[in-house]
């Protein structure tokens, strides 16, 4: 079952399309990784889930309900944590949390108690003594102590410390384990690597790719270090490989992930003497589907 | 740092006049013509000397002179009239101008962050504040001018030189007073909200004790000026002073302080919510409370400042005979009852105030995206915009209440002959429909254009100036009628119009039901 069901969504301000055509589905017990650059329409996809923003057009569903008509039955079962919490400053952090919790519909005082203690939180200070990270804190607390089926988290880590985002991890591994579905928007893209089973990039509100990191890499190229008893002089003119650079005693390239096989045929006659593979990051996929599309689109 | 401490002055007022001339065109052009519309309305109405003497007459009460100080009664000229009549009022909208420039300048930019960019530059502590004082002095500078040369040029044979430039330069050292008191009060509140209610303070405080004592400045130091009589220049150079010394002591407590901090206290807080604030109207009660508070000893303190001028009146009537005899048009109302609905209507033009504040504070939560965090729970638009609404609805009802309460109190020590409660009350209270009326139309703002809610304000000043002055200025019956103040009842001297109030109530109804279904329909903004 499809926890959440985007087909064809637009969204215009004025004359901007923020949205163009989005199609996005996040099954249940999934952590779906929502990933693009500032701008390509990620919290307005999230604020459209929501039902803060009513869609151009297309239909957005959350547990099979639109999410415009029926936001308030939706958000009983969803938690939210956006990338710039804004909070009453006259309120103290522990006030906002009840307060969202009772929004919400129920209480979890232990879970609360421990998850401050996590994030190592004081609930006693005003919210406008808070520094960034300790506002998506609070949030975040609110967050995790619901008991929520749906998490959507719009960067919910951009001001938190490496030790506090290792907790987070585990957050939401926990709440993965107990069977719950996330869809976390980042453009920290390790943090995506590690949590996520399924990946979408995003680009100018549409989706441009989707699927697993295996998936997404099948698609791709592995990089290669190679140092060979004979020298290799036409390396760069075969088949299937790209970015030749030469080392000190070899050559550093890319190859694509199906010509692999006549590749290393083709290396193995030259003698090698070392050999080490990397598979390619979920940056270096990001960023090449970037640099392609803007070329394709300089073009 | 010590050897420029006012580096980049010059560039920051030139950033802050880019950013806000706009803002100061409005506010300039706003002032201007509200004053140089006055005398050639005047020389309409009253053309000869003894139309002013007529109208000097009926300005000889302790309750007139509470409200826009004392004037040249004896000589009553064109431009004596002008400046006694219309001095004070126009002082106040100059206060308020630099009051919300000048806070917009320091505590609110300081409260977003944008100061602290600003600051991590090669700028010195003390330059935008500085930047923000030269920026105001150069737009009271301005406005001086513009009103002094202005009226002059209208050229009418009481308007001299002289006294039209005074007119303006006191309207300018006003405008610098307000300015230098603001930057004092932006140093002591740690929050934009608080450094406004703090020189709104200040600012009503100087107004209601002006007609205490006229020594009090700033108003008293103003109504001192006289200008067009005596064109006293000391009160005026006064003003210019103290505003130095105020900026003055804002430098130095600014240069003791941390940046984002304040010297007024900000209780530590609680660990958990009280049970009030579990729910949507209990966020949005815990969001105004401060501001409730004081608004409802504002409105109390200036009941009871009208109902000592009660008092006043009823022993000035007694010692003049023939001036009662005069007036008196209805033989079953006192003489005193007559004036009642003249100040509740002018304490209800009052209370709409914090009845629409309450309101509008769900438009700044959007703005500041706030509203996400509760939206984005399971509440529906309609139960967010019903709190805000039931909280407006109710703060309109107090202020109300309130300032009749202390109207009755003053007046019932004062008075040989008191009103009772009752008559006071709802001599105040008739205005509820009026004041609902007006929370329907900001709704309706609310649902259809957040970033029009303004208009509501120009409105309300619309209805305020077709019944307070349009009896000065004879404007025709029907413009009154076309704001919902013109519907209500002067009580106690006329009956309850209940036709017009219900008629009131269902036009709410109507702009409120609207007012929800567009909220339900549009965007959040974030």
């Amino acid at each position: 079952m499809n926890v959440i069901e985007m087909n064809q969504v637009t969204k215009t301000f004025g004359k901007h399309q923020a949205l163009d055509g989005l199609d996005l589905t996040v099954k249940n017990g999934e952590v779906f990784g929502f990933i693009g650059p500032n701008g390509a329409g990620k919290s307005t996809a999230i604020r459209v889930l929501l039902g803060m923003l009513r869609a151009t057009e297309g239909t957005a569903t959350i547990f099979g309900k639109d999410v415009w008509q029926d936001a308030v039955d939706i958000h009983r079962r969803v938690a939210y944590v956006p990338g710039d919490v804004n909070l009453w400053p006259q309120l103290t952090g522990g006030e906002v949390i009840d307060l969202f919790a009772s929004l919400q519909g129920n209480v979890h005082q232990q879970r609360r108690e421990e998850l401050l203690a996590r994030f190592q939180l004081d609930p006693t200070k005003k919210c406008r003594t808070y520094s960034k990270g300790n506002r998506q804190k609070v949030a975040l607390v609110a967050a995790f102590a619901s008991d929520a089926e749906l998490f959507l988290l719009d960067e919910p880590t951009s001001g938190l410390d490496p030790l506090m985002e290792k907790v987070f991890q585990q957050c939401v591994a926990e709440v993965k384990a107990e069977g719950k579905t996330v869809l976390l928007s980042s453009h920290i893209l390790s943090e995506v690597e590690r949590l996520c089973d399924r990946v979408g990039i995003i680009r100018q509100g549409r989706l441009i790719e989707c699927g697993t990191l295996d998936e997404l890499r099948h698609l791709t190229r592995m990089q290669l270090t190679v140092e060979t008893r004979i020298p290799i002089e036409s390396l760069a003119s075969w088949q299937g490989v790209h970015d030749v650079v030469p080392t000190e005693a070899g050559w550093t390239f890319h190859a694509d992930a199906d010509e692999m096989e006549a590749i290393m045929h083709k290396l193995s006659a030259y003698g090698i003497r070392k050999i080490e593979s990397a598979p390619p990051t979920l940056e270096d996929l990001f960023m090449r589907h970037y640099e392609e599309n803007v070329e394709s689109r300089d073009v | 740092m010590k050897g420029a401490p006012f580096a980049g002055v010059l560039r920051l007022s030139r950033f802050i006049i880019r950013q806000d001339r706009m803002r100061y065109m409005w506010w300039l052009v706003g002032i201007t013509a509200m004053t140089l519309v006055v005398p050639p309305a005047f020389k309409e109405l009253y053309p000869t000397e003894q139309d002013r003497n007529l109208l000097a007459e009926t300005m000889k009460n302790p309750a007139m002179e509470a409200m826009v100080g004392p004037g040249d009664l004896a000589n009553y000229t064109l431009g004596a009239m002008v400046s006694h009549q219309m001095l004070l009022m126009t002082a106040i909208a100059v206060a308020i101008m630099n009051i919300l420039l000048m806070v917009r300048h320091t505590r609110a930019e300081e409260e977003e962050g944008q100061a602290e960019l600003l600051r991590s530059l090669p700028v010195a502590r003390h330059s935008q504040l500085t930047a923000s004082m030269l920026t105001l002095c150069g737009v009271n500078l301005l406005l001086a001018l513009l009103i002094g040369v202005g009226l002059y040029s209208l050229s009418f044979d009481s308007m001299g030189l002289a006294g039209s430039l005074i007119y303006g330069a006191s309207l300018g050292a006003i405008g610098l007073f307000f300015a230098g008191v603001t930057a004092v009060c932006a140093q002591l509140s740690e929050s934009s909200r608080g450094a406004v209610g703090l020189s709104f303070t200040v600012m009503i405080g100087c107004y209601v004790l002006r007609s205490v004592t006229e020594w009090i400045p700033p108003f008293g130091w103003l109504t001192q000026v006289q200008p067009y009589s005596d064109n006293n220049w000391v009160p005026v150079v006064g003003l210019l002073v103290v505003s130095l010394l105020a900026f003055a002591l804002a430098v130095i407590l600014q240069g003791k302080r941390d940046i984002g901090s304040g010297y007024l206290p900000s209780r530590s807080g609680r660990a958990h919510a009280s049970v009030i604030l579990r729910h949507p109207i209990g966020l949005a009660w815990r969001l105004q409370r401060t501001a409730f508070i004081s608004w409802s000893v504002g409105m109390l303190v200036l009941g009871l400042s009208y109902g000592s001028v009660l008092g006043d009146l009823d022993s000035f009537f007694k010692d003049n005979e023939m001036l009662a005899a005069m007036i008196v048009a209805d033989e079953n109302s006192s003489l005193t009852a007559q004036f009642l609905p003249m100040l509740m209507a002018v304490l209800a033009f009052i209370s709409t105030i914090p009845a629409l504040l309450s309101i509008h504070k769900i438009v700044g939560e959007e703005r500041k995206s706030r509203v996400d965090n509760v939206l984005g729970r399971a509440v529906s638009r309609n139960k967010l915009l019903a709190s805000y609404l039931v909280l407006a609805l109710c703060t309109g009802f107090m202020m109300l209440s309130f300032s009749a309460l202390g109207l009755w109190l003053a007046g019932t020590t004062s008075m040989d002959e008191p009103f009772t409660f009752v008559t006071v009350w709802q001599a105040s209270i008739v205005h509820f429909p009026a004041v609902v009326v007006m929370i329907a139309i900001s709704t309706c703002l609310i649902g259809i254009a957040q970033k029009a809610t303004g208009f509501v304000w120009l409105y309300l000043f619309y209805g305020f100036l077709t019944l307070y002055l349009g009896g000065l200025f004879q404007f025709p019956k029907w413009m009154e009628k076309l704001s919902p103040f013109g519907f209500v009842s002067k009580l106690p001297i006329e009956d309850m119009n209940w036709l017009h109030a219900g008629g009131l109530v269902a036009v709410a109804g109507v702009l409120l039901i609207f007012g929800f279904h567009r909220y339900n329909a549009r965007d959040i903004e974030g």
